[in-house]
Parts: structure tokens; sequence; C-alpha cells
């Protein structure tokens, strides 16, 4: 092998970005991470959202997310005025996973809305399980036990997100489970670690110095459906009223 | 095509099918045919007496059926008995198992125990075989027919109606907070919905019952009572007249308030519930029998007029009160949550949750009355052995 002392100087550096990230990816130990020391929620902030997909994509790979049913997705928002009053309009083909069609409107509002389970404090889903099979873990995410659900379909229902289904094959209720096999781990969620402009961030609520704290003191950030009073913490920054 | 709008990605797919809207249907045959009997044993209505055991065992058929398309929808149905086992406190759905075991086992095979114990006791020393066998297990060892004993029986039959029908109110009411209690679904999230529940129930059990002493009666080649149907009529009209306030007083307040749902369930009612709704809901299956019941109720009409009016009206109800289930549990599940769309249900043929099985499951219960009946016969011991003499 022919090394020049420049390709050299070039390759170290990009050897330790790579270094940098294979050490980001390998778990922590999980015997160290106590579930009364954190309180799980989600910051998705829509100005950074370029709707390329790849939150979707990641979280398909990263759980075995049965084609056609998402744990994660993203909304395209259409919005034109006219006299006052607003037309809506709403795509999300395949969830977005590939990214959406290009469409040159002057004069429309658009932008992105990335959706995921909103890890309620009061999850209606949880409070209408007849078994107890989905239960907000004690650092607040929401989680079903496959072993135990009867799919019944009743927290389906009562998600007011649409954020559950009906695995296809499993016959039990899935959704997203905020990445908990690596959350405990010490690691982001896979939507996180895959958003190309960090329009996701993982946020750890009793965590003092996770800058969630920081990023809450100073905008107007908001959750979807507040008047439904599910406790959600998928908070948005920017999030604009047409959004349900 | 089948969605209009934007649907939630998830929400394209209906969880609950058919099956699901046979559910409420059979649990409301349950208790409004309840209520009737009850109406014989605890407010003295003679007139309505030539139904009372009909309607009991009417009640008793349909309990039986009724948890089996729930099993049949389940994802997972061999964990049912969970249900039971660990129920979860807070689930309208974990608690409605125990209303129901408690209906069925504290209420209703009591009361029919209590009240056909003498004829059971007869039957076991008369019949021959495995009949014998089979009334012998049902008399449990209490073979005590003595005057004093009926008595009791009498006695402790009247209380556990008197428990009964509120145990009825219960158990319909129940099915209608499962839905009612769902604040994320406006077309479901609404307080009224046990009540609404509860009086459709009702008047879908009269209905039933009417229907089903006219045809047996027919059957048998007995003289239908006129007393006893125009007496059940009447209390179908009033209930219905009930049902239909609570009905409408729901969607004046739907449309008066007009909340952010309100644009969306319009256009739904409209368009893809029209025909279920508007025509065969409230046009066919509640105005007109209203109407021919008032008709009843003011003009002398004859007999054979009358008991062609209750006919058509039982059958026109029974319609009117399934599409009304249909109309919450599949209605309620045909728009987007997020207001902007909707989707399609198609119901499949002979698959797990389709139209046969729904079929199969809806006659099911007539099977096992048609079982009780010839079991325990609802009308006297000299009609008894007409019905028997005649093939039945």
């Amino acid at each position: 092998m022919n090394l020049t002392r420049r390709h050299f100087l070039v390759l170290v550096p990009a050897a330790a970005v790579a270094w940098d990230s294979v050490v980001a990816g390998t778990p922590e130990a999980a015997p160290n991470y106590k579930t009364s020391e954190h309180w799980w929620g989600m910051l998705v902030d829509i100005e950074k959202c370029i709707g390329c997909g790849s939150c979707v994509r990641a979280c398909a790979k990263e759980n075995n997310v049965p084609d056609g049913y998402y744990r994660t997705w993203v909304e395209r928002y259409r919005i034109t005025e006219m006299n006052g009053v607003e037309s809506i309009q709403v795509d999300s083909p395949d969830g977005g996973m590939n990214g959406f069609p290009e469409v040159n409107e002057p004069g429309v509002k658009a932008f992105f809305v990335p959706k995921m389970c909103n890890h309620c404090a009061d999850s209606p889903c949880t409070q209408v399980c007849p078994v107890g099979a989905t239960f907000v873990s004690p650092d607040g995410v929401v989680l079903i036990d496959e072993k135990y659900c009867l799919g019944c379909r009743y927290c389906i229902q009562a998600c007011p997100y649409g954020c559950r289904f009906l695995h296809p094959e499993k016959h039990v209720a899935q959704k997203c489970t905020l990445c908990y096999h690596r959350i405990v781990q010490g690691l982001t969620t896979a939507c996180c670690e895959n958003c190309p402009t960090g329009a996701r961030q993982l946020a750890d609520l009793k965590n003092p110095n996770d800058p969630i704290h920081e990023f809450l003191r100073h905008h107007s950030v908001q959750v979807l459906k507040p008047h439904l009073a599910t406790g959600a913490k998928l908070f948005y920054n920017g999030l604009d009223g047409v959004v349900r | 095509m089948p969605t209009n709008g934007f649907m939630y990605p998830n929400e394209i797919e209906l969880q609950w099918s058919v099956l699901i809207v046979l559910y409420p249907f059979l649990t409301g045959l349950v208790a409004g045919a309840f209520i009737l009997a009850s109406l014989e044993r605890v407010f003295r209505v003679d007139a309505v007496k030539p139904t009372y055991r009909l309607a009991l065992l009417t009640a008793l058929a349909f309990l039986l059926a009724a948890p089996l398309p729930l099993q049949l929808h389940l994802g997972h149905p061999e964990r049912s008995f969970e249900m039971y086992m660990t129920p979860h406190r807070s689930s309208a759905m974990a608690m409605f198992g125990f209303v129901y075991l408690w209906y069925l086992m504290a209420v209703l095979v009591v009361e029919i125990w209590l009240d056909y114990r003498r004829d059971i006791v007869v039957l076991a020393q008369t019949s021959k075989g495995l009949k014998r066998l089979v009334y012998r297990a049902l008399t449990v060892g209490s073979t005590n027919i003595s005057e004093q004993a009926l008595a009791i029986d009498n006695r402790v039959g009247w209380i556990v109606t008197l428990i009964g029908i509120p145990s009825a109110f219960l158990l319909h009411g129940y099915v209608g907070f499962i839905f009612g209690s769902i604040k994320a679904n406006p077309w479901w999230s609404t307080p009224l919905m046990p009540v609404v529940f509860l009086f459709s129930a009702m008047v879908s059990g009269i209905a039933a019952v009417l229907l089903l002493y006219m045809v047996l009666n027919r059957l048998r080649k007995q003289p239908i009572d006129m007393r006893c149907l125009d007496a059940v009529a009447k209390y179908l009209f009033y209930t219905f007249i009930i049902d239909f306030s609570l009905e409408m007083l729901d969607l004046i307040h739907r449309i008066y308030e007009s909340d952010e749902s309100f644009r969306s369930l319009d256009f739904m009612v409209h368009t893809r519930l029209f025909v279920s709704q508007v025509m065969i809901q409230i046009l066919l299956g509640t105005v007109a029998p209203i109407v021919l019941l008032g008709v009843t109720q003011i003009l002398q009409l004859p007999e054979i007029a009358r008991k062609r009016i209750y006919a058509l009206c039982g059958c026109l109800t029974l319609m009117g009160i399934f599409a009304m289930r249909w109309n919450v549990v599949i209605g309620g599940q045909l728009f987007s949550k997020s207001f902007l769309g909707y989707t399609t249900y198609k119901i499949g043929f002979a698959t797990r949750e389709g139209l046969l099985p729904a079929i199969a499951l809806t006659l099911l219960p007539l099977v096992i009355l048609w079982v009780l009946v010839k079991l325990l016969p609802p009308w006297s011991d000299a009609e008894a052995e007409t019905f028997a003499s005649s093939g039945g």
C-alpha cells in the first residue's frame, strides 16, 4: 500500500470521526440506568424539519415496523388563505418515508410536522386497556407488553393522535417505544439520531442539564390537542394552530 | 378510492368491524327483554304476563351469545381470560366483564331458575331417559315444591328482579360508556351515550320479544293475546319516544354547539352515513315505527291491522336499532381524528370478521332460544302439551 504523508493526514481525522460515530452507536452498559431518574419526552422543531423522511426510515428499520404501518410519520401541510377562509391540504405519502413530491405553489404556507406517540403522562390508551398490557413506565414512556395484549384494539380507538396500530402478524397493538431499548443504554432514539437537521431531540425532563429546559424557557412550545389534557410530552416548537 | 382527504396513516384500516356492531346489538336485546319481563314481575303489569317467561329466555339466549363476537374479534382470544384474572381497574372494558358475569350468574340464571323450579321438579319426575337426567341436574337437588317453598321462590325471585332492573340498566349503560368515554373520538364522546344506548336497548328488546311472541304463537297455532300485544306495543311506543327524544337532543346539541369536529362529522352524515343513518336509522327505523305505533294508539284499528302494524314495527325497529349500532361503531371510525379526511369500511364475507360469521352469530341466539324453549317451555302446562304434540 502506497500511503503518502498527505493521504495519511487526510485519513486520520476521517478515521477519528468514524470511530467517534462507532463509539456513539455502541450501547453503554444498562445496569446503571435508573428509571426513577428520568422522565422522557421529545422536542420537535417544526422550523427545522425538511420532510426528508429519514426519521421514518430509521424507525422502520430499527423497530422492524411492518409495511403500511407507522410508529412515526411526517405530514406536510399546505395552507392557502382567501378572503379570510383557510384551505388546508395535508399529505403523508407512505408516512413521508421517502420524502414528498415537490410542489411549487406561490402564496402557500407549507411546513412539515413529524408525528409519533406523545408518551402522554395521562395517556388515554393506558387508561382503557382492559388488562393493563399497555402502561406508562416509571421514566415516562408508554409501552406495550406484547405477551399480554389481547388485541382488542380499544387503545387504538382511545389514542387521539392515531399513533397505534394492530401488528398484522403478531395481532397485538404496537406503537413508538421511544426506542426504549436504546435510551436505557444511554443512546438517543433512531429517529433523533438520523434527523439531519436536529429537528427532533430526545428530552429528559428530569435531567436538569438537559438543554430542553433552556429551550422551553425561551420558546413558545405547544403540544397537540391540548384541550384533551393527555399530558402529552411531544413538544412542538413553531406549531401552527391548524395542526391536529 | 378508499379514502378522501387526509387520514393519519394508521387510521386507514378500521379496527372495529361488524362483529363489534353486533355486540351492543345483542346485549341491547338482553337488557330490553329483561326490562320488559320485569314490568310484569315488579310493576305488576298483568297484561304483559304472557311474554314474561319468553322475555327471560330471550334475554338468556342473547346474553349467552353476546360475548362471542368479541371473542372472535380479539387478536389473542386465548388471553381473554386475563380480563377476569388481572383486570385493569381504570378500563371500562375490563369492568364490563364483571358486570356481564354478575348479570348472567347473579340475576338472569337465578331468576329463571327460581321461576321454573316447580316446572323443573315436575318434569324431572315425569320425563324419562336423558331428559330426566337433564331436569334432575337442573333441580340442583332442590326438589321441595310445597306451597311454602314456592312462596319463598316467589319472594326471592321478586327481590332478584328488583336487583335485576338496575343490573340490566348497568349492563347496557356500560356498553354505552365504553364508547361514550373515549374523549379522542367526538362521534362517541358524549355523556348521553350510555342513556341513548340504554333506551335504544329497551326499544330493541321489547320489539324482539313482541316479534318472537307473535312468531311462536303462530308456530304453535295458538291465538295471540291481543291485550298483551297491545300493552307491549304501548310500552314500545313510549320507550321509543324517549329514545328518539334523546337521540334528537344529542343531534341538536351537536349542531348548536358546532365544535371543531362538527364540519367533519356533518359531512360524514350527509355522505358516507346518509343511507344507514338518515334513511335506515332515523326515517325507516325510528320515525316510521313511531308514527305507525302512534296511529294504533290514536285510532281504533281492527285486530288484524294492529297485528300487521305491530309486526312491521317490530321488524323496522330491529333494523333501525341495528343501523344505530352500525352508525355508532363503524361511523365512529370513518372519519379521521385530524378532521381532514374519511376512510371506507369494506366488509369481508367468509372471513374471520366478515358477513358470514356475523350472520351466524345473529342466528345463534335464536338457536339457543329454541333449545331453551324446548327445555323450559315458557307457557302453561296445557299450552306446552299442545306445543309438544304439534311438533313445536
